[in-house]
């Protein structure tokens, strides 16, 4: 037996602890830091409605104004959905027969709401208010997307805290005069100078703050 | 050097006695380098573990499962099974953490500062000093970890780069201590580790079992003992002696500065740092101490850690309680010489309000019975200090209890007063960690060489070419 008990494959321990102390954590750190992210898992999240209703044809083709059917949004913390009134009051007249309504007329003649799933979900810890924003100049396109051009709706922005306090300590990129909060397709970043931004900013009084108690109440 | 005498055999059987001009005896009754190598290789390669160490080591592991149930219970039930309060929303945790922070800080202080100040004497008792300094940071460690109260976001205490762009607060001394906690760790265990390297080798040559050939092989990284091997190994252990030495200073500053940086009365004092400092080495030598004493006993190390360590030791223990006792001393004049009267209140409020009876036990433990060290008689006999140095760490820990608890308890608005009182799950957690830490260490004692035989053969007086070992064939 020889006396040095040193086996020849161990030589490999070497590079092997080398790579692993030096790969694994930075690994780890980019697993937790991407792959737990909501941009990871949560933006595209487009679930199937019971009722296959096209927002490119509503809001884009048509135009309607995101106000119509979200009547809510500019007063109150909740965009509401709307009502399948809201709907009839259209549909009564406007292809009444459509299979793809039969949802909404089960729902008008029984009196139960339509089923819909809900998409854009912040935690029940966080405190959002629509009104706050969109009647200070952060138009719908800012979280939401391009609704307009959406066969079927689905999740556009992470919606986590990282990219909520990104606007909350730059909000002047999304800010819009109010006459074009609805607008999707209005891009402030080009149709508006910089100064004309900081007008507004003046003009609304923001001063977001990050706070932890600004959001978790 | 010449002109000393170096026979062994003329030297005073009692080191504890300095004899002018020769240099008292760090091992006994040894004349060759094998005697030390079969005296401390016994330990790991005696087939059954003195019965002892069994009963120790049963103790221990029961110990570990009573902290085991306590974490599981606080894990599941959340913080509220401790007996925290508004305003003492640190009491056990936070001593339990500085408390086990401390002790570590004896090994630092023996394997850097006295090697770079080439106190020979050391080499007795770095290895286990280390070991109980790794073990201890290791049950403080958990501490921090398990206070936080959502334990699965525990992860937060360091810079991770994650969804909500949240940060460690930068300037909070809390984050300071997961570094200066972390690096101190680190340093020790690589410090501990290549100290060892050569040690392991021998094992490795002597093990009979293909097992143990094999895993003291591996961990003794093919060291033949070459003059090339010798030379970085000194170097290596030379850098990460010059690494460690600011790391004993700086790691217990930082833990005071958990305090210090606060602006409640009794917590906010410049003293903190080198008070905290003191405090350590102090509770570390005692734990030291503490070990050392049944260790020889039980392994039959008696010749190698000696009377004259552990009278060294004790000096320690008594240079470093006279500086506890300056620095509760001094709080208690800057209190009186501040003239505020909440900092006034703090320090009084410490000693004579709810909480005097830890006072009381502090300071006997720590400033009044030390001072029994001045004697000799006291500093040599084996049952004196063992209890003493217990009674230092009872000491130490209260410290930390009156530091936290009676500040917190009595801060300024006298509405929101409240009393501490642990709940078995405190005192459950606080004792089970000592069986996470005897656990460690007595596995410690059985599979790894508890004295740094090379070292210690370094200095035998046989090592010196000029000396004792070279006697016979005459003197250079």
């Amino acid at each position: 037996m020889s006396r040095f008990l040193f086996p020849r494959w161990s030589n490999l321990l070497l590079p092997t602890i080398i790579l692993a102390a030096t790969t694994i954590p930075v690994y780890a750190l980019f697993f937790v830091a991407y792959g737990f992210s909501p941009k990871t898992l949560d933006v595209g999240y487009q679930p199937t409605q019971v009722v296959p209703y096209s927002h490119a044809l509503h809001a884009g083709e048509l135009g309607l104004d995101c106000r119509y059917c979200h009547i809510s949004v500019e007063k109150a913390a909740h965009a509401s959905v709307p009502a399948t009134q809201t709907c009839m009051n259209c549909h009564t007249l406007i292809r009444p027969d459509s299979p793809k309504l039969a949802k909404v007329k089960e729902s008008f003649t029984t009196g139960l709401p339509v089923q819909w799933t809900r998409i854009h979900k912040l935690p029940e810890y966080a405190y959002f208010n629509h009104s706050a924003h969109v009647s200070r100049g952060i138009g719908c396109v800012s979280c939401h997307g391009r609704i307009d051009k959406m066969e079927i709706v689905y999740q556009n922005s992470p919606l986590s805290m990282g990219w909520c306090i990104e606007c909350h300590r730059n909000p002047d990129v999304n800010l819009r005069p109010t006459s074009e909060i609805t607008n999707l397709a209005f891009d402030g970043t080009t149709e508006l100078s910089v100064d004309e931004r900081a007008v507004l900013k003046d003009k609304f009084h923001i001063k977001p703050s990050d706070d932890c108690s600004t959001c978790h109440r | 050097m010449t002109t000393l005498s170096h026979d062994s055999k003329l030297a005073n059987p009692d080191n504890t006695v300095d004899v002018p001009g020769e240099r008292a005896a760090l091992v006994l009754n040894m004349d060759k380098f094998s005697q030390v190598t079969a005296t401390v290789c016994r330990v790991n390669e005696a087939d059954r573990a003195p019965t002892a160490w069994y009963i120790a080591f049963a103790l221990a592991v029961s110990l570990l499962s009573v902290l085991g149930i306590c974490i599981g219970y606080l894990f599941a039930t959340g913080v509220g099974v401790w007996g925290l309060n508004n305003p003492v929303m640190w009491a056990y945790d936070i001593t339990n953490f500085v408390f086990w922070v401390g002790i570590g800080h004896a090994g630092t202080l023996i394997s850097a500062i006295l090697f770079l100040f080439r106190q020979k004497w050391r080499t007795g008792i770095n290895r286990f000093a280390e070991a109980m300094t790794i073990f201890a940071v290791i049950c403080a460690g958990t501490f921090p970890g398990i206070h936080v109260g959502r334990v699965w976001f525990a992860y937060w205490l360091f810079p991770i780069p994650n969804q909500m762009e949240m940060w460690p607060q930068f300037r909070s001394p809390l984050l300071w201590d997961v570094f200066a906690v972390s690096t101190y760790f680190t340093v020790s265990l690589l410090f501990w580790y290549t100290g060892m390297v050569p040690d392991l080798a021998t094992l490795r040559d002597r093990a009979k079992g293909k097992l143990q050939q094999l895993g003291y092989g591996l961990f003794s990284l093919g060291w033949r003992g070459s003059n090339r091997h010798w030379h970085r190994y000194e170097r290596a252990y030379l850098l990460l002696a010059a690494l460690s030495t600011p790391l004993v200073l700086s790691v217990h500053s930082v833990v005071s500065f958990d305090f210090a940086t606060s602006q409640l009365p009794g917590w906010h004092t410049t003293i903190f740092p080198p008070y905290f400092v003191a405090g350590a080495i102090f509770s570390g030598f005692a734990m030291v101490v503490t070990l050392a004493v049944p260790a020889r006993e039980l392994f039959g190390l008696k010749d190698l850690i000696t009377l004259r360590h552990l009278d060294n030791m004790n000096k320690i223990i008594l240079v470093t309680g006279c500086m506890v006792g300056y620095a509760y001393s001094i709080e208690f004049f800057i209190a009186w010489y501040s003239g505020a009267r909440y900092e006034k209140f703090a320090f009084m409020n410490r000693a004579f309000g709810q909480y005097w009876w830890a006072y009381l036990i502090m300071v006997s433990c720590n400033v009044i019975t030390p001072q029994l060290f001045w004697f000799k008689k006291i500093r040599t006999s084996i049952p004196i200090m063992f209890v003493l140095s217990i009674v230092v760490n009872v000491g130490m820990w209260f410290e930390r209890f009156v530091i936290i608890v009676s500040s917190l308890a009595n801060d300024f608005l006298p509405s929101s007063w409240d009393l501490f009182v642990p709940t078995w799950v405190d005192i459950g957690t606080m004792v089970g960690a000592f069986g996470l830490f005897f656990t460690l260490f007595l596995l410690f004692c059985r599979y790894l060489p508890m004295i740094a035989m090379a070292e210690v053969k370094a200095v035998m007086p046989q090592a010196d070419p000029h000396g004792a070992g070279a006697g016979k064939h005459g003197k250079h």
